[in-house]
């Protein structure tokens, strides 16, 4: 039992190191970067069998900003995350991440794997592996600094698993961290998805509908969390969300995609009721008027 | 009495045209291209037959001289049992190692036999390789390495491991290609390589089905390794064989009685393991 609070106190006492650790990569990475923007796409298109998912977007991410990526089902939100950090490439067009190209006419940068260590994602389904701890799948977040050879016998170091156990102590769930994944609730999971991101030590967090599948506390929780992260540790967020009053709550910018095209890019506060009805068409009733804001009043 | 009638007939005038139109669309139980088919399973089933010289009259007017037969194996004749018993333990052993080089080569084979990780040439060559190795018996098998390596229960064993392998890479492939594929893509966004996604995106995911095919195996595999003395691979089937030839029908039975016992012991133990896995 003792040896047990010991492990925790070691963790949190680690966890402010980590935290300053972070924060001064942040830095140096600004400093390296200094102008860039986080995310830059230009004239990027994609088709699905014919069918264009994305058409001609272009669009530019200062570091440390929080944007939403609003519209209606079938917009393109979940195809352009996914063109952001190379999970799915394009047709045509360029995206940047801190001015290096990650992608350039459908083709992959050779370091791609580097670029993208850089780039966190968070699922609707928070896609962790079900029968790993919590901690394992954390540390999974760490696995692009792991030889090939302790990938193989699965082996993490002592300073690994400090640094994954003070990211879960992060997002406020260090006491599940031996719990397999499948034993979590969906917000906890999502929870253990953000840690990873930290132990990752992404600049950049993509989430796509990262609170679609929560109850309305654990997305809340969520919410508050991606928010903190940004404003404390400066990591720009991207998310995608089809919840309006969220986003008028979180998110200072949001972009909004219709049939794959721009429509709005602007401040948050401009999207008044026309330009909602414009993007979402007939849904606007349900989503807008009739929205879940009631959960995220305080 | 009166009831029913009424709310049918209540029911019956209520039913739209197109619930009428969509049940006389239902398909016909009875249509002349399944009486063909039928009638062609019954001829197949007559010629398979006659081929193989099936006579159940023979099999009832013989059942006289069978019951003769039979009694000659009892009593049971275990005098030899502790012989009998060391030849059993070889029997495990051999399924055991047999079962478990089989494992250990199908795991590598199987990720690149798998078509959601595999480029499809790949995938065609090892599955055509683990065919060819599922297709052949173990018992011939055996015999090709009993003149390679000699008598003994080696041979058994790399027969074993063969005919194992192949049926391995199979399942475990098929196994592969059923996992879910976000986890895979969590472990990818985080710039991991394609060999750290299978280690820690794969593995964990097809790991309880894999162990619960390869204990699976490994039950028929003892029960394969018992004949592989026939010809001379080792294991219980040797003292088996040996009986027969000298018409000493009650070491049969003792032998028979005792791997009855071994083999019902390994698949309880191994289906009880395989329940808490999955
Ligand atoms: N893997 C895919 N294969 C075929 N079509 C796809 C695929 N992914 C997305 N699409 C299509 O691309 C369009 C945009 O989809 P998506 O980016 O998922 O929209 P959103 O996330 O805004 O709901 C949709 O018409 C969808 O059907
Ligand atoms: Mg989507």
């Amino acid at each position: 039992m003792s040896r047990h609070l010991d492990v925790i106190g070691v963790a949190s006492q680690y966890c402010c190191d980590g935290l300053e650790v972070m924060q001064s990569t942040v830095r140096d990475s600004l400093d390296a970067s200094f102008g860039q923007p986080a995310v830059k796409v230009d004239g990027l298109s994609k088709a699905f069998k014919g069918r264009p998912a994305l058409q001609q977007v272009s669009l530019r991410v200062e570091t440390g900003e929080m944007l939403a990526l609003v519209g209606a089902s079938g917009s393109g939100k979940s195809t352009l995350l996914r063109n952001l950090n190379g999970l799915q490439q394009a047709d045509q067009g360029r995206v940047e991440v801190f001015g290096s190209p990650l992608q350039v006419d459908g083709q992959l940068h050779s370091k791609v794997r580097q670029l993208r260590s850089q780039v966190g994602f968070i699922f609707q389904q928070f896609n962790l592996v079900r029968r790993l701890t919590a901690l394992e799948n954390v540390l999974v977040g760490n696995l692009s600094q792991v030889s090939l050879w302790r990938s193989l016998t699965q082996s993490f170091t002592q300073a690994e698993k400090l640094k994954a156990l003070s990211a879960l102590e992060r997002v406020g769930i260090l006491d599940q961290a031996y719990q397999r994944a499948s034993s979590l609730s969906g917000g906890q999971q999502q929870r253990v998805a953000i840690a990873r991101c930290l132990m990752q030590g992404a600049k950049i967090i993509l989430a796509d509908e990262p609170i679609a599948s929560l109850d309305p506390e654990s997305a809340g929780k969520v919410m508050e969390l991606l928010t903190l992260l940004n404003q404390e540790q400066g990591i720009t967020v991207i998310i995608s969300l089809h919840q309006v009053q969220v986003v008028q709550r979180y998110c200072p910018r949001s972009i909004a995609l219709r049939q794959g095209v721009v429509c709005f890019d602007g401040r948050t506060a401009e999207l008044d009721e026309a330009r909602l009805a414009d993007i979402y068409g007939s849904a606007v009733e349900e989503l807008v008027l009739r929205g879940h804001s009631e959960v995220f009043v305080p | 009495m009166g009831m029913p009638p009424t709310h049918l007939n209540s029911a019956n005038s209520t039913l739209s045209p197109q619930v009428l139109t969509t049940l006389s669309k239902e398909k016909k139980r009875i249509t002349p291209l399944r009486i063909v088919w039928g009638l062609l399973a019954i001829a197949v089933l007559i010629y398979a037959g006659q081929k193989s010289d099936l006579s159940f009259g023979e099999l009832f007017q013989g059942s006289g001289n069978m019951m003769e037969y039979i009694s000659r194996y009892f009593p049971p004749d275990f005098n030899d049992w502790r012989f009998y018993l060391s030849d059993i333990f070889e029997t495990i052993g051999m399924g055991v190692w047999g079962t478990l080089m089989a494992a250990i080569v199908a795991v590598p084979l199987s990720v690149i036999a798998a078509e959601n990780v595999a480029p499809f040439w790949l995938v065609f060559l090892v599955r055509r390789f683990s065919d060819a190795m599922r297709a052949i018996n173990e018992v011939v098998f055996a015999l090709v390495f009993v003149v390679a390596v000699g008598l003994g229960p080696f041979a058994g064993v790399l027969a074993l491991f063969v005919h194992t392998t192949g049926t391995l890479i199979k399942l475990f492939s098929e196994a592969i290609e059923a996992i879910e594929p976000g986890p895979v893509e969590g472990i990818r966004a985080t710039g991991a390589s394609k060999l750290q996604e299978i280690i820690f995106g794969v593995i964990p995911q097809v790991i309880p089905l894999w162990t619960s095919f390869t204990l699976y195996r490994f039950e028929a595999n003892v029960r394969a390794a018992s004949v592989l003395g026939i010809v001379g691979a080792g294991g219980i089937g040797v003292s088996l064989y040996q009986s027969f030839r000298a018409f000493k029908y009650g070491k049969v039975c003792a032998i028979l009685i005792l791997l009855i016992v071994a083999v019902a012991i390994i698949d309880t133990v191994s289906a009880k393991i395989r329940q808490r896995l999955v």
